[in-house]
Order: C-alpha cells, then sequence, then structure tokens
C-alpha cells in the first residue's frame, strides 16, 4: 500500500497522533480529529520571547500547535544574538514578541502566533484564562510566581476539597544556567505548583553592607561598593540605570579605584555588568534542550500522546550527562494552590476594611489590594478610571457587595511581603460569614 | 558586524577567551541535515564555530516542512545540504558554511579520507552498518565523531573518539585546596603571627576562618598526640574548641570557622579520579606523547617528591570573613606557595620534553600554570569502537540494566525475565533491532500504514535475535515497548529532535574547548517519561 501521509507535512507527528499506543496518556484517543482539534481549538500561551521562548515558538509550531501567543516586555540586545536564533543583528531593539512571532509564522505555514510587548501584569486575570496551556520561559522566579498565582487562582474546589478538573490550568515551566537547566509540569491542584517547591530558588545572597563599606576583600565586594554605596553618594536622587552605558563605565571606574586603594585584583568591565546586573551565563544548546523538553511535554498533556514527566526534570551537563525525575509533592498548606485562605468576618465588615484586614494578615501581608468576586471588580487600585469607577464600593459592606453569599471565594491581587521583597501576587481567599449560614440556608429554600 | 566580545558575552562567561577561540578554530562536518542535524548545528552556529560542511544528499519534500525549521515553501525540490546551510550562513555570518549534495552512506563507502580534514564529525541519523564504518574511519584518521539520532519519542547520542583530555574540567562543587589539615611552613609561619586571643574585639571578629582553623587544629593535635579528630564526637569536641574561642555569639568568622570545620577532614593527598589518572601507562611518555600526558608524568613526579603526597598547590581561597589587609596577606600567601610548585613543575615538564626528544619550550608557561592549578580535577575519557560496542557489550553493565528494578518492576512471563514497559534499555536494544530489521526489509518497522501488525511481529523476532547474539536470552522486552517502537514508524519529531540536538551540540562544545567533562557511554533519550539513561557499553 502506498504511503499516503509521506508528501504530507505532518508525515512525523501523525505517527505519534494518528497510531494507538498502549504507554499513553489515559485520555488519548488517537486519530484526524485530535490532529484537527490542535489544530482549531488548543491556544497555548508562550511567556517569554527569548532564549527559551524563541526555541519554544519553533517547537510548539512543529508540534501541532496553531494558535499561539507569546507576552514578553523586552527589546533584543545584542547578547542575545548568540542563542535567540530568531533575531538577527538588524533586530536590535525591537520588541522580542513581535520579531520572534513574526520569524516564526514566516517559516512555519499555517501557524499563527499573535505577540504581546508589554509586562505580565499588564495583562488582565481574564487574559490568561483564555489559553488552554500556558508555557513559560522565564529567568526571574518573580515573574514565574507571579504566573503561577494567576493559574492558580483560576482552579476552584469542589465540598470536599478536590480540585475541580475543568478549573486546572496547567504550566509548563523551564529554566537554564549555563550547562543546566530544568523542565517541569505543574497541574495545579494535582502536582506541587511553583510555590509549592520555592525552596528550590534559594534567595540571592547579597554582601553586608559593612563589608563593602569597610573590609573589601574581592572584586565583586568592590564593584558592589561603588554600585550600591558610592553612586547614591555621588549622584543624589539620579536612579542607577545598569542599561545606560555611561553609568555602568562610571561604576567600573570608580570599583577600580577602590581595588586599587585596597590591593584587590579582578575588576573588569565584564565583570562588573555581571555583578551589577546580575546576570547568569546562557548557551544555545542548554536552551534549546530544556524548550524541546517542554514542548515535548505540552504536546503530550494535551494530546494525551504519551506518558508525561512526573513531576520535574534536571538536566546537568557540567561534569558528564546527568538527568533526573523526581516526584515531587504538594505543599497541603500552599497559600496559592490550596483551597484558599480562609478568612472569617462579620457580615458588618466593609470592604475597606476587608482591604485593611489583608495588609495585617500574617499569612498574606499583602498591600495595595484589588479585589474581584467572580469576575467583577469590587475595587481596584489601578488604572485610575477603574480606581474611580469602585472607589465607592469601599465603603459598602462585603457581604453585600457579594451578594449574601455566607461563604465564597474572593480573588485578590495586591504586593507582598515587606521591605524590598515585595512582589505582585494574586490570592485566592475562602471568605465565610459569621452567623450568617443557617439564615441564608432558610432563604435559599424558600426562594427554591 | 556585532563585536563578537558583546554578542558573545553570556557564553564567555562559560568558557571565557581560550574557549572561543578554540571553537572559532573547530571544523565541523555534519552529516544528514534533518531536524536532528540541523538543530545540533544551529546552536553551534550561534555559538561562532569556526566552519561547518552539510553533508546530505536529498531533495526537500512537502514531509520536511513540519519538521525542520531551516527548509520552507519554496525549499522543496532543491537540495536539503544547501537550503539548510543557506539558513545556517544568516545566523552568523562570522560562520564560513558550505554544503555537499551527496548521500552520507555513499561518501562513507566510497571516499574515506574525506573525514579526515575535519576537527569533528556529526553523524545523524546514520543506521548501524553506517555507523561502524565511520566510526573506523574517523578513529584512524583520528577525529572526533558523534553519533546523533533522533527516533519517535526516543534519541541517541554516543561520542567516539580514542582519548580525550580535560584540565579545565570546571566542576560545580569541588573542595577548595586549603591544606587546613597539613599546613606548609609559610602558612604555619603566617598563623603564628596572629593571636587568637587578642583583646581587640574588632581584630578578633576580622580574623579569617583558615587561620582559626589552622591554629586550633594545631592546638587540638598538642593535646591529641599529634592526631587530628577523627570520631564523631572528637569532632564535635573541636567544634566546642572553635566555639570556645568566641568573644561574642554574633562573629561572623567564627560561625564560619564551625561550618568550615569539615575541611580539616578532608583526607590528605590524591583522590581516586587523579590516582588513576596518574597510574595509567601513558605517564611513561615518549617523542608521540601528548602534552597532556607529559605533564602529568611531571605531576606524578611532583606529587612522589616535592610535593610530599600532595599536588601543587591550586592558589585560591574562598571568600571569607576576615579584614581586608589579612585577607590579602592571606591570599598572597596561598598565591606564592602556588607559584613556588608551579615553577618546579615547570622545572620537571622542560626536563621531560628535554627527555623525549621535544623543544623543552614546547609547551607554553601558560598551559603548565593552568595544569598546576587544575592538577586535582584533571579527567581522561575513553570510548570504546561503536562495533565493539555492538558486537560484545560490558556483559556486567548489559545484565544490570536489563534487570534494573528503578524502572519498573520486573514481571515474569514463560520464565524469560520481562522488562520493564519503559526502560532506556529497552529502547537501545529495539533501536538497534531496527536497524536489522531496516537491513532485511528495507523499510523500517511500521514506516507504512497498514502494515503494522506484521512490522510488530518481525520487530519482536528481530530482537530476541538481537537479544541472543548479546548473550541476553533470558531477557524479553514488553511487548508494549516494541508495539510503541513500531508506532514511531522511523518518524523524527521535531521536539525530540531539537533536544537530541541540543545534547549533541552540548557535547560537541565541551569536546572543542576541552572544557567541562563530556558523557561517557551512550546516552539514550526516553521522550516516553523522561527517564533517560546513561548506557555504559
Amino acid at each position: 500500500m502506498a504511503d499516503s501521509t509521506s508528501q504530507s507535512r505532518s508525515r512525523d507527528l501523525d505517527k505519534l497522533l494518528l497510531r494507538p499506543g498502549n504507554l499513553v496518556g489515559p485520555t488519548f484517543e488517537a486519530g484526524t480529529e485530535l490532529r484537527d482539534d490542535l489544530k482549531e481549538y488548543v491556544r497555548v500561551l508562550v511567556i517569554g520571547a527569548g532564549g527559551l521562548g524563541c526555541e519554544l515558538l519553533k517547537d510548539l509550531a512543529f508540534s501541532g500547535f496553531r494558535n499561539l501567543e507569546v507576552i514578553d516586555m523586552d527589546r533584543i540586545e545584542v547578547t542575545n544574538l548568540n542563542r535567540q536564533f530568531l533575531f538577527r543583528l538588524e533586530d536590535v531593539g525591537k520588541p522580542k514578541a513581535e520579531v520572534a512571532a513574526k520569524k516564526v509564522m514566516e517559516r512555519v505555514n499555517g501557524v499563527d502566533i499573535k505577540p504581546h510587548f508589554c509586562r505580565i501584569e499588564d495583562k488582565p486575570i481574564s487574559f490568561y484564562s483564555d489559553f488552554q496551556i500556558i508555557v513559560l520561559g522565564l529567568d526571574s522566579v518573580e515573574a514565574r510566581s507571579y504566573i503561577n498565582s494567576v493559574a492558580c487562582g483560576f482552579l476552584e474546589y469542589d465540598s470536599d476539597d478536590n480540585p475541580r478538573e475543568e478549573t486546572i490550568k496547567p504550566m509548563v515551566d523551564g529554566g537554564t544556567e549555563g550547562f543546566k537547566g530544568h523542565a517541569r509540569i505543574i497541574m495545579p491542584g494535582v502536582t506541587p505548583c511553583f510555590e509549592c517547591t520555592i525552596w528550590l530558588f534559594p534567595p540571592q545572597v547579597k554582601f553586608p553592607l559593612c563589608t563593602l563599606a569597610e573590609t573589601p576583600r574581592t572584586a565583586a565586594h568592590c564593584i558592589e561598593y561603588a554600585h550600591l554605596i558610592k553612586w547614591d553618594e555621588v549622584h543624589s536622587g539620579k536612579t542607577f540605570d545598569p542599561d545606560d552605558p555611561e553609568h555602568m563605565q562610571w561604576v567600573y571606574s570608580e570599583a577600580v579605584k577602590r581595588a586599587e586603594l585596597f590591593g584587590i585584583p579582578g575588576v573588569t568591565y565584564s565583570l562588573t555588568q555581571g555583578v551589577v546586573k546580575n546576570i547568569i551565563p546562557a548557551i544555545a544548546s542548554t536552551n534549546a534542550i530544556i524548550s524541546a523538553a517542554c514542548a515535548l511535554e505540552t504536546l503530550k498533556l494535551v494530546s494525551g500522546c504519551s506518558k508525561t514527566l512526573s513531576n520535574y526534570l534536571t538536566y546537568n551537563g557540567v561534569e558528564g550527562l546527568h538527568t533526573k525525575v523526581t516526584e515531587f509533592v504538594r505543599d497541603k498548606e500552599c497559600l496559592v494552590c490550596g483551597p484558599g485562605v480562609l478568612i472569617e468576618l462579620e457580615a458588618s465588615v466593609t470592604l475597606k476594611k476587608f482591604i485593611g484586614l489583608l495588609e495585617d494578615h500574617p499569612k498574606l501581608l499583602l498591600t495595595r489590594v484589588s479585589v474581584t468576586y467572580r469576575g467583577k471588580n469590587l475595587y481596584m487600585q489601578a488604572p485610575p478610571v477603574l480606581e474611580e469607577m469602585t472607589r465607592s464600593n469601599l465603603d459598602l459592606p462585603l457581604f453585600e457587595l457579594m451578594s449574601k453569599s455566607p461563604r465564597d471565594i474572593v480573588h485578590v491581587t495586591g504586593a507582598a511581603g515587606k521591605g524590598d521583597t515585595k512582589q505582585s501576587c494574586s490570592r485566592k481567599l475562602r471568605v465565610v460569614f459569621k452567623g450568617i449560614d443557617g439564615v441564608t440556608d432558610m432563604d435559599m429554600a424558600g426562594g427554591a | 558586524m556585532a563585536e563578537p566580545k558583546v554578542k558573545y558575552d553570556r557564553q564567555l562567561r562559560i568558557w571565557g577567551e581560550q574557549g572561543q577561540a578554540a571553537l572559532e578554530k573547530a571544523s565541523i562536518c555534519l552529516l544528514n541535515c534533518g531536524p536532528t542535524g540541523s538543530e545540533t548545528l544551529k546552536n553551534l552556529v550561534l555559538g561562532g564555530v569556526g566552519s561547518i560542511t552539510v553533508v546530505d544528499g536529498s531533495k526537500v519534500e512537502e514531509g520536511d516542512l513540519g519538521n525542520n525549521f531551516m527548509v520552507d515553501e519554496a525549499s522543496v525540490g532543491q537540495s536539503k545540504a544547501k537550503c539548510v546551510c543557506a539558513f545556517l550562513q544568516e545566523l552568523n555570518d562570522a560562520v564560513k558554511a558550505k554544503f555537499i549534495e551527496e548521500h552520507p552512506k555513499e561518501l562513507i563507502e566510497t571516499n574515506p579520507s574525506f573525514f579526515s580534514q575535519f576537527t569533528l564529525v556529526i553523524a545523524t541519523q546514520l543506521v548501524e552498518d553506517s555507523m561502524v564504518k565511520l566510526d573506523r574511519i574517523c578513529r584512524e584518521a583520528n577525529v572526533i565523531l558523534l553519533f546523533a539520532r533522533s527516533y519517535g519519542l526516543m534519541g541517541l547520542v554516543r561520542i567516539s573518539v580514542k582519548e580525550h583530555t580535560v584540565i579545565e574540567s570546571k566542576p560545580d562543587h569541588f573542595l577548595d585546596d586549603l591544606r587546613l589539615n597539613n599546613p606548609w611552613p609559610e602558612l604555619r609561619r603566617f598563623a603564628e603571627t596572629i593571636d587568637l586571643n587578642t583583646a581587640d574585639a574588632v581584630v578578633h571578629k576580622h580574623t579569617p576562618y583558615i587561620i582559626i582553623l589552622v591554629k586550633l587544629a594545631e592546638e587540638w593535635a598538642n593535646t591529641h598526640g599529634g592526631n587530628l579528630p577523627s570520631t564523631r564526637e572528637e569532632k564535635r569536641q573541636l567544634k566546642d574548641l572553635i566555639k570556645s574561642k568566641m568573644i561574642t555569639a554574633d562573629e561572623e568568622n567564627y560561625k564560619e570557622a564551625v561550618e568550615a570545620s569539615y575541611k580539616l577532614f578532608s583526607p590528605q593527598g590524591t583522590g581516586p579520579n587523579l590516582q588513576k589518572i596518574i597510574d595509567d601507562s601513558c605517564t611513561e611518555v615518549d617523542s608521540s606523547s601528548s602534552d597532556f600526558w607529559v605533564m602529568v608524568a611531571a605531576l606524578k613526579e611532583f606529587i612522589a617528591n616535592e610535593g610530599g603526597g600532595e599536588t601543587p598547590l591550586e592558589g585560591s581561597i574562598p571568600d571569607m570573613t576576615s579584614s581586608t589587609e589579612l585577607y590579602i596577606n592571606l591570599q598572597k600567601t596561598y598565591q606564592a606557595k602556588a607559584e613556588a610548585d608551579f615553577l618546579v613543575m615547570e622545572q620537571k615538564v622542560r626536563n621531560l620534553l628535554k627527555k623525549i626528544g621535544r623543544d623543552p619550550a614546547s609547551i607554553s608557561k601558560a598551559n603548565i600554570k593552568s595544569f598546576c592549578k587544575n592538577a586535582r580535577k584533571l579527567a581522561v575519557c575513553r570510548y570504546r569502537l561503536i562495533e565493539d560496542e555492538f558486537n560484545s557489550p560490558v556483559q556486567p553493565e548489559l545484565q544490570k540494566y536489563l534487570t534494573d528494578e528503578d524502572y519498573g518492576t520486573l514481571q515474569e512471563a514463560n520464565s524469560l525475565k520481562v522488562l520493564p514497559e519503559n526502560t532506556a534499555v529497552g529502547l537501545y536494544i529495539l533501536l538497534r533491532a531496527a536497524d536489522r530489521f531496516a537491513a532485511n526489509y528495507n523499510k523500517f518497522p511500521g514506516q507504512f500504514d497498514g502494515e503494522m501488525d506484521e512490522d510488530i511481529s518481525r520487530l519482536k523476532t528481530t530482537a530476541v535475535g538481537l537479544l541472543n547474539d548479546l548473550g541476553c536470552n533470558g531477557s524479553a522486552l514488553s511487548e508494549d515497548l516494541i508495539n510503541e517502537m513500531c508506532r514511531y514508524g522511523a518518524s523524527e519529531l521535531h521536539a525530540v529532535a531539537a533536544f537530541v540536538g541540543g545534547v549533541a551540540s552540548q557535547e560537541v562544545i565541551k569536546l572543542i574547548t576541552r572544557q567541562f567533562i563530556p558523557m561517557s557511554g551512550t546516552f539514550i533519550f526516553n521522550g516516553i517519561d523522561h527517564k533517560s539513561q546513561l548506557l555504559l557499553l
């Protein structure tokens, strides 16, 4: 028999999608319908159009997906060109998301990629609910944490505290550093979320200020002295901009002076940039490996065409080659993917007072809080138009604003943490009004 | 053209200018430019390798548009090598890119001398027979060879070279070379100038932990018959001794001393890895010896004589709480000893070179210095001929993988040991069986729709035959895995090719820069659940 698919551009992928197998996911149904569904109905969001993002867009476009979107706030720099293969020298200065989307659409026929040149926080939460799956190609803990909190915010639990399957928003996350990297699957409510295993990303160690000021010993100490102490002394009020070459040059020459004063070797311009910008070395091969693993897991999660990673893969090519799969477990107490923080309130508490409570709540410590209830904005900090529209709600009892529901989920966004460790996040709260239960049950019975 | 220093900044931070220079000197040949080959080369072209030669005799087909980013609509019907080469050139104009429109299989048969012009050959999607022939050619010509293969959800990467030696292995975690339990006279004298019982609180809390540990280890030894703590209890007592010297509870340097006290108990002398290298017969050098082995021979002499069982001192110390002055002076003490050791080593290297009839200046000072600094971290990698692995795999290893229960529970069926449904070794055996199948039936199992049932039973028979040939007639593969292999039908999925190509390019970079340690054995990528494995066959 002639091979009917050999001349189709889905020649290779068809083997996996059209043929039944025994080592597959529980929902797998091989056939052209599956292939067409991937094309027509599945929407994938890629976060980041950098080293991982460029690879991810290409890999996903070749994995049967046709509807992709990508979000990235950065512009292309010369230092990206050693690995971000969709960019050329003439693209420097242009938005990464836009160039990456255009380049992949030019080469892979039929794929549609919508770029978003903005911060991830600029998109309304509802934007993220439109996708079947979110793939993360990021280099910051803060951004991962934010997206994780958004995706986990969609999760609902039933009365037995089991996650409702239709509310699970799966994520696939990748990260690299030099010859090392990780890829993981996050199924909120089922596998650990980013916050459950936050200890995998230990906070960056900072030098004590007294070391910088009094007992410098290394080149990095001299650089950080110039960057963190001397700059402010000399440029009162002017913020240091790491992307301004003149600023960097100033820090470098000050660091050199200090190093000479103390007889410390090793200050170079390259090291100055590395220390000040906290540059993580990055190469094409590792990004390719991790992105490919993420794209493959995305395909398998969505189509069921094979088993999936369970749930965390590490790759290390420094000494030989080591890969390891670890099955991490959920933190049952997790604030982000758990059933939500329980908040018990009197029915008379106003929205304003409620917002104040969140600031002092030991588990939350939230400031600049915006509140939504069942998709409705109760109070928004920004933009000013929305703030003005929702301001009058502040003096109303939350109980009224929640349509007198005795217990329900409220979503809040704001800044968590204290001092300079604050970061954007979204939290799910289980609000219960004291002493209301019985009355409402009767009301409901009467109204039915 | 962008300033290379800026363009390559993020990788120069990993392999430095020397590594980059090695890449820019390398000439690389790629055999077959499907997605596995072109993705491998893409990562190397971006990094700035010197030159590439793409060898592929096929024309671009419609099907290639669904898995290869380096061809497009307009390429259909044209030479694949030409299209891929043109795209790769666009990625980096500093790279010399050329292509040869010829089938690698035929080139291997008809023109073996072709391969000797390259630093390294990347052979993708070759079947067993061609792999074996090419391996012999490259081994003969002393060209580094790397195989990469994607097949459905699985893949294979294998390095083949007689010997690869590494000086700058740059491990992530390696014990600092501090000699706390074996201080040389200058370090001991330096420590003697410092009084831990000083009344000056500022000086007290700015004494580096190296000094604290050297002095207290000596104090301990003086009261314990010249010995250091060996039992857990004694080690605890030493920690208590350190703590007892604290004036206030917030002295960071003493906390660091307690934490670093384990460094006192690290064994002296050479570790087992280095010992194996020193004991290698290659240390009996002659005029054909490589620079590496000449330096190892010098190192062996150094350890046996001037070193007193130790390698040349590395000469650097980690950052630690200290006054600037003490730290800098301590640093200088370590550097001075390292420099003295280097001078002894340099003399030995020059003498050895003279002895074997080479120019005594033929190994540069910088290379000897780097060798001394990395003496504890040297690595030697040797690879079997692929033919030997295929015909006579290391039996104990093979048996171990076949009965490895880490990857599932073995099922006993008809007194055969049936492997768990999904293991790297199972995929390895089946990939080889698929090549035998292809040699017999002129197609891969499951390549065509409608012949699946027949192919499954034929692949099973082939696999059983292969296992018998390998001396594993007590083992059998799971039906599910055989079925899965037929389902793949020799497809080259883009995501799998990108993974395999990524691994291959990373290994190539390690081999060319001679930094970091390349993988040993045969890497089997398991795209089913990512339980990939290195098989040391």
